[in-house]
């Protein structure tokens, strides 16, 4: 622990499944001892410090039915558990429909680290800073979740559980991400907070998306990053503004709300009290950015 | 656990039986000799081991050997062809781009993982591709003027 740059990996058997039944049967047959790898980006650090030491590691490299994604105008966007964060920061089309989704993912690590790392890989580390998760959860986006016993949708909000820990069962794989088309002409943007501009975990993320009807609120949704053990959806910042005038005064108070409903704790990149502030001044912005775009 | 392992390094096709616990870093440093992928910091922050999979930049350290296979590797071995030196190589030295040279091969292919996706980068595209690249000897300014002025070049 001491000299984790000396560690080689522990060792384990490598399995690499091609269909997800068979991901999913192996997953059940080992229990609580294999872990999936997907991009490996979080993974393999986490075995290189030995605070995983799985036994049988699933490679998913090889499901290629996992690797796919798919847009329909009704249906929105779906994509599978292989997708690269680089691949939605550079993908067009995700520019163009759901930019917080671009804009996330262009702020996690590096470009080397995000051609490996997967979204849904960055989701199921259930990290407190996980950058793909407040953009998903204002889109109200859901995960296919398949295991042994069939399968489930959940919404990407209920997913997680504490720090580093999902709702996922050990037996079941996350094996789609379906994302609802935005109310039309809503506008979404993703901040970051950090002291480096770039290669760093957040200190404070927020997430807004914003849909206007006649100067009105129509639609509002804010997540923020990083501010309490699990992504947190600001409801009590969203209700001061729904169906109200989208308008400065209540865009400060519902900043204020969200500052006082979040519950970050101090760390080694910010005091609490610093996040709290900065949670303010970030869904402030958020809001004015996301408003100012909407149609 | 070993298994037989075909990995496409530069072009060329090797086969070796290789423990799976193996990463690509360590595998391309010690079972093939090939050093100029360079081991920093060994936890996906530093960017000294970028090589190239299937033409996009990743780090060595963080890829398992066995999940290499079946994709083309590059490594700062291939950059130069019959002899001659990459562009990017040339502009590096024209520039003077490099000190003690340690971070220069992650460097190198960091740059050439984002002239194969974007030939004509700018300064804040190039500053974004190297990011994941620490110099200790903080040349980062030639760097950065070396890939633009490689850029676009065959």
């Amino acid at each position: 622990m001491q000299y984790p740059y000396l560690k080689r990996l522990p060792g384990f058997e490598y399995l690499a499944p091609e269909t997800v039944g068979e991901a999913v049967e192996l997953l059940a047959r080992h229990k609580g001892q294999a872990r999936v790898l997907a991009g490996g980006t979080d993974l393999l650090l986490d075995m290189k410090r030995r605070q995983e030491l799985p036994q049988y590691v699933i490679g998913l490299k090889n499901v290629r039915s996992l690797d796919f994604l798919n847009y329909d105008e009704s249906g929105g966007l779906s994509f599978g558990p292989l997708v690269t964060v680089h691949f939605v920061e550079t993908s067009p089309l995700i520019k163009e429909k759901f930019p917080v989704l671009s804009q996330a993912a262009a702020t996690l690590g590096s470009v080397q680290v995000r051609n490996l790392a997967t979204v849904v890989g960055n989701l199921c580390s259930a990290l407190p800073s996980a950058d793909m998760a407040p953009g998903l959860i204002v889109l109200g986006a859901r995960l296919k979740i398949t295991g042994t016993n069939g399968q489930r949708l959940v919404a990407v909000e209920d997913f997680f559980r504490a720090p580093g820990e999902s709702i996922l069962a050990p037996d079941e794989l996350v094996t789609e991400v379906r994302v609802p088309n935005p109310p039309a002409g809503s506008g979404m943007v993703y901040l970051k907070h950090m002291t480096r501009s770039a290669m760093d975990l957040s200190m404070v993320g927020v997430a807004a998306l914003v849909a206007l009807k006649n100067g009105t609120c129509d639609e509002v949704r804010i997540c923020l990053g990083t501010s309490g053990p699990t992504p947190l959806r600001a409801v009590k910042a969203e209700e001061v503004l729904k169906g109200k005038r989208f308008e400065a005064n209540l865009i400060e108070k519902a900043a204020a709300a969200a500052s006082r409903e979040c519950h970050p704790r101090s760390s080694l990149r910010a005091t609490a009290a610093y996040r709290r502030d900065m949670v303010k001044v970030l869904t402030r912005r958020a809001l004015t950015r996301a408003g100012e775009q909407a149609a | 656990m070993k298994l037989m392992m075909q990995l496409n390094i530069n072009g060329v096709l090797h086969e070796s039986e290789i423990n799976v616990r193996r990463t690509l870093l360590e595998v391309l440093r010690e079972t093939f000799g090939l050093m100029g992928t360079k081991k920093g910091c060994n936890e996906g922050e530093c960017g000294a081991c970028t090589v190239l999979l299937d033409g996009k930049s990743v780090l060595a350290c963080l890829v398992l050997a066995v999940e290499a296979q079946g994709k083309r590797i590059d490594t700062v071995e291939g950059l130069a062809e019959n002899g001659e030196l990459h562009p990017l190589q040339e502009s590096f030295i024209r520039h003077g781009a490099l000190q003690c040279g340690f971070c220069t091969p992650g460097m190198l292919m960091a740059a050439r993982g984002l002239l194969n996706e974007n030939p004509k980068p700018g300064e804040p595209e190039v500053r974004q591709a190297i990011a994941g690249n620490l110099c200790r000897c903080t040349g980062y300014d030639k760097i950065v003027k070396a890939i633009l002025d490689a850029a676009g070049r065959p």
